[in-house]
């Protein structure tokens, strides 16, 4: 890998970001609606302003925030701001900032995102590569079968049926939020189990909810790699079935999943962020539908812009580790 | 080691003596099972071959060459089926072994060296560890050093510098790939090297390079080779014997000498005029008619459509393996009384 | 040079029983099954969205029609809303605005994947650079979250099924463009191309006669794979609470039925019958989508 190549992905990184913010700049400023103006006439409803102090109130924050300014002046402002990850201030919450906000509500996204990518690309993988491989056993085959039905189950609706059988009906689990009512946060072990327990659904439906996109895309893979000459030849040389199995047939399988599991990355987070809102979890996704109701839109922006640009760094990351995983990327 | 060259007259003799040989292929019989019926594509093939000598084997697309090289290493997959025959190698017969006693022959006694060797090379490992894997597959007890001595030998006999062990399949040419495949082939010194169109890829330079490799590869193991090809030259060139196939039956088994000047079967006579050398350049003489489907073979002999030598016998009774003064086979009823 | 005389193209016998077609084609079918299962769970919708269409009142799929919260009976089979929709005729309509959606939305993003694809591919040079550098750099964006801020800066009152379907196509046509493109590179490199070439057939022609016809199958596996994620995008925008809320799309019930705490509060069949219609909409299309590209795709065609 060449300073060249590292210069060439590293920019279009950046010309990605560029891109969303764009859209997310101009798309708000060509609609009719005006944010602020909303936003206050919505508390004028609820607060009894005087629909003369909202005209003053605009034009004041007009100026705070520099949205008199000509637009090409607030555009370079806004890509500067981007750059320092600085996405304002929440209309709702103020003076609380969008990247507060963000910060907050990040952790529970996170871990729920990590744990169920990692546990889903692992065991439908598995399950692809066994399903698509003649040698492996009749009944280890019919196991990938469900799970190749499960593609058609987005995590949301995946999350309603959970909710359904496992919370309302056998009640063995709790039916939302990040704890129970009535418990106060703390350091116990009590504590710890009961955050658990209303971890487990969400994250089953996400698991659930996209295993079987793996299992699908990787028998294809497995389909054609297996009629390849090398795993034929490997066959001739009197490898054992295991080593054939593991060393030219996974590994060479697996390749192609990786990038996939880049291209991936934006569906699983929008699920994610729809599931965590499904399950009342304090996550992005409630943070994202709480702005879309109350029309918050800095932090609507804000939570689309830093996810975006989250994403476009880690399927750069992959990139850059795609070569140490095949040789011939590696050489070029 | 000349002796294989040399003594072709008496080696043929000895096999017509019935001399142990060390391959014996017998009534091989594979059928494909496919939606539009069954296809017979190897139909009682049966021929012999001994140490040092080199066979070349021939025929149309879709004769059976490939099917039958995939048969005695017992890997053809469904539809596909091995419905009788036996393989002898020295001593075993390859049919009768179970699936892990096959799975060790592989290699050790028989040992195949494919078709696309471009591909044939696992593109995410280096070559050494495709080698020792093979190597391990079937001698467990060996010490790290025995391996690797292997390697190198290995290597060095295909002219390839012991360096290639540390390289990656797209770090090398397309003749370096198709010698390293050779390398892997002889790793365990197998009594029997089959080469499914070693040279298909490869320019004209390099192909006679692959083919004085083989050469010298078996002069070093005295193995029996198998050949299977489409060019006629090449066979010339450098085989001892060249077999004949059609429609899954083997049609002619002869010297190459005998085969290009006296060829007996119709259709080995129709392929070798097909040829061009120097007096005939510009023409091509083709074989009238099309080479029949597998799922439904003509009547008696699969060639009488084709024939011009056909007689209401090659419509109706299916010619058997008549063998001739000198050993050579042929599948012709032209040949019933001689033999 | 043996090859070239001895090796004849293997054409069947004359004389052999070829079996019929329609034999030919149930045994594709039982092979690819997918395809046959997915085209028979697309009918029943389709039937179930028709003979809705024409049987119950579209009315009680609004709010304030019907009793409210009843749970599944004869009467009401999926049950009523905390609203006072009858869920049976909100399944209805909301099937066809989801295949609306769907067939819009796939349509237009099919048709500027084709034109767009084609244009690149065949023309190259710089047209080809700049659609495949745009496409490249909107790929990594997560199309929904794009969605999100079009449909959030929209005004509420101007959502509707249409520019739903116009919210969706907007950011979508990257993919068919690309797959189209690809296509259309393989293919003006093959033969028949080059002949249409070399006898002076123009470029237009050239397109529609040699190149179209045998996109065709690709095509319909474009369109169905964008009708599926036009679908899915409606759905999660709609489970965000960013669709048309006065209809009753899947993805809006759902949303309602989450936001009054159906499970909560025990009315449990609220999200029940949208998500099952969901699932059958979304694996119908998987499953054609996936039988056309086998068909399309003699790679991983599995014929004999």
């Amino acid at each position: 890998m060449n300073f060249k190549l590292i210069a060439k992905r590293l920019s279009f990184l950046v010309l990605v970001i560029w891109a969303a913010s764009t859209i997310v700049f101009f798309v708000p400023r060509l609609s009719p609606r005006n944010a602020l103006r909303e936003r206050f006439a919505e508390l004028a409803r609820s607060g009894g302003f005087a629909p003369g102090d909202i005209e003053k109130l605009i034009t004041n924050m007009n100026q705070q925030f520099g949205l008199d300014k000509p637009l090409l002046e607030q555009y370079w402002t806004y890509l500067g701001n981007i750059i320092r990850m600085d996405f304002g201030y929440s209309l709702n919450r103020y003076p609380a900032t969008v990247t507060d906000i963000i910060s907050q509500a990040l952790p529970w996204t996170f871990f729920l995102l990590l744990f169920t990518t990692i546990l889903s690309f692992i065991i439908g993988n598995l399950l692809g590569a066994i399903s698509a491989w003649p040698k492996s056993p009749r009944w280890l085959r019919g196991i990938a079968t469900p799970f190749v039905l499960l593609t058609g189950v987005p995590p949301v609706i995946m999350g309603v049926l959970l909710l359904f059988f496992i919370g309302f009906r056998l009640k063995l689990l709790p039916l939302g939020g990040p704890y129970s009512i009535g418990i106060v946060p703390n350091w116990s072990w009590d504590f710890a189990v009961d955050v658990l327990r209303h971890q487990m659904l969400p994250a089953l439906a996400l698991v659930l909810g996209s295993v079987g996109g793996w299992v699908l895309s990787m028998r294809g893979m497995g389909v054609t790699i297996q009629g390849e000459d090398y795993v034929n030849f490997a066959e001739h040389k009197g490898l054992t079935g295991g080593r054939i199995f593991r060393d030219y047939y996974l590994r060479n399988t697996l390749l192609p999943q990786v990038t996939g599991l880049a291209l991936a990355l934006g569906t699983l987070v929008t699920s994610a962020l729809v599931v965590e809102q499904l399950f009342g979890l304090p996550g992005l996704g409630q943070v994202l539908n709480n702005a879309i109701r109350s029309n918050d839109f800095p932090v609507i922006y804000g939570i689309v812009l830093f996810i975006t640009i989250a994403i476009a760094v880690l399927m750069a990351v992959l990139e850059f580790i795609y070569p140490l995983l095949d040789p011939r990327v590696r050489n070029q | 080691m000349n002796l294989a060259t040399t003594e072709n007259a008496s080696s043929r003799n000895a096999a017509a003596a019935g001399a142990s040989p060390i391959l014996r292929v017998q009534d091989l019989v594979v059928t494909y099972y496919t939606d539009l019926g069954r296809a017979r594509a190897l139909d009682g093939v049966s021929f012999t071959l001994e140490a040092g000598m080199k066979m070349g084997m021939v025929g149309e697309s879709g004769s059976g060459k490939s099917t039958l090289a995939l048969a005695m290493m017992r890997m053809i997959k469904p539809p596909g089926r091995i419905e009788g025959g036996h393989v002898w190698v020295g001593g075993t017969d390859l049919q009768s072994l179970d699936d892990e006693g096959m799975r060790k022959a592989r290699l050790s006694k028989i040992a195949y060296i494919p078709q696309g060797a471009m591909n044939s090379l696992n593109p995410v490992t280096r070559i050494g560890e495709q080698m020792v894997d093979a190597i391990k597959s079937h001698l467990s007890g060996e010490s790290r050093q025995a391996i690797n001595d292997r390697c190198v030998w290995a290597l060095k006999s295909v002219d390839l510098d012991p360096g290639v062990f540390h390289m990656y399949a797209h770090e090398l040419s397309g003749g370096m790939k198709q010698r390293v495949c050779i390398a892997i082939g002889i790793l365990l010194r197998p009594e029997v090297i089959i080469a499914d169109e070693p040279t298909s890829a490869l320019d004209v330079v390099t192909q006679r390079q692959v083919m004085e490799t083989i050469d010298k590869v078996q002069d070093e193991l005295n193995s029996a080779v198998i050949l299977i090809g489409h060019d006629m030259g090449l066979m010339a060139q450098t085989m001892d014997r060249v077999a004949v196939m059609y429609a899954g039956r083997l049609v002619e088994v002869a010297t190459v000498r005998e085969m290009f000047t006296d060829p007996k079967h119709p259709y080995s006579q129709a392929l070798i005029s097909s040829l061009p050398t120097l007096d005939n350049r510009g023409q091509f003489k083709g074989i009238p008619g099309l080479a029949p489907s597998l799922l439904r073979l003509p009547s008696g002999c699969a060639f009488h459509p084709r024939c011009p030598l056909a007689s209401d016998r090659s419509r109706s009774e299916k010619p058997k393996v008549n063998v001739l003064p000198g050993g050579r086979l042929v599948a012709c009823h032209i040949y019933d009384q001689e033999s | 040079m043996t090859t070239v005389t001895a090796t004849s193209p293997a054409i069947a016998d004359t004389a052999m029983e070829q079996p019929s077609s329609l034999t030919l084609f149930l045994r594709y079918l039982n092979r690819n099954r997918g395809l046959a299962v997915g085209v028979v769970i697309l009918i029943g919708l389709v039937l179930f969205t028709v003979i809705g269409l024409i049987t119950i009142n579209p009315k009680h799929a609004y709010p304030l029609s019907v009793a409210t919260k009843q749970p599944p009976s004869l009467k009401y089979p999926f049950g009523t809303d905390f609203f006072g929709r009858n869920l049976m005729a909100a399944m209805v309509v909301g099937m066809w605005q989801t295949a609306v959606i769907g067939v819009v939305a796939g349509g237009l993003g099919t048709l500027i994947g084709v034109v767009l694809g084609f244009t690149s591919a065949y023309f190259g040079g710089w047209i080809d650079s700049t659609i495949r550098t745009i496409c490249q750099i909107l790929t990594p964006i997560p199309v929904l979250l794009i969605q999100v801020v079009v449909a959030g800066s929209l005004d509420k009152r101007d959502v509707t099924i249409l520019t739903m379907a116009l919210i969706v196509v907007m950011l979508a046509w990257m993919g068919p463009t690309l797959v189209i493109r690809a296509q259309v590179l393989t293919m003006k490199e093959r033969q028949f191309v080059s002949v249409a070439k070399l006898s002076g057939v123009g470029d237009i022609a050239i397109i529609f006669k040699e190149i179209l016809p045998n996109l065709l199958p690709f095509i319909a596996a474009a369109f169905v794979g964008q009708v599926f994620s036009a679908v899915f995008a409606s759905f999660y925008l709609a489970v965000l609470g960013l669709g048309p809320l006065r209809e009753p799309l899947l993805g809006n019930i759902i949303w309602a039925a989450q936001l009054q705490g159906a499970f909560f509060n025990g009315w449990w069949w609220w999200p029940i019958a949208p998500s099952i219609g969901m699932i059958l909409i979304l694996a119908s299309l998987a499953l054609i989508n996936m039988g056309l590209d086998e068909l399309a795709n003699p790679r991983v065609r599995k014929t004999e």
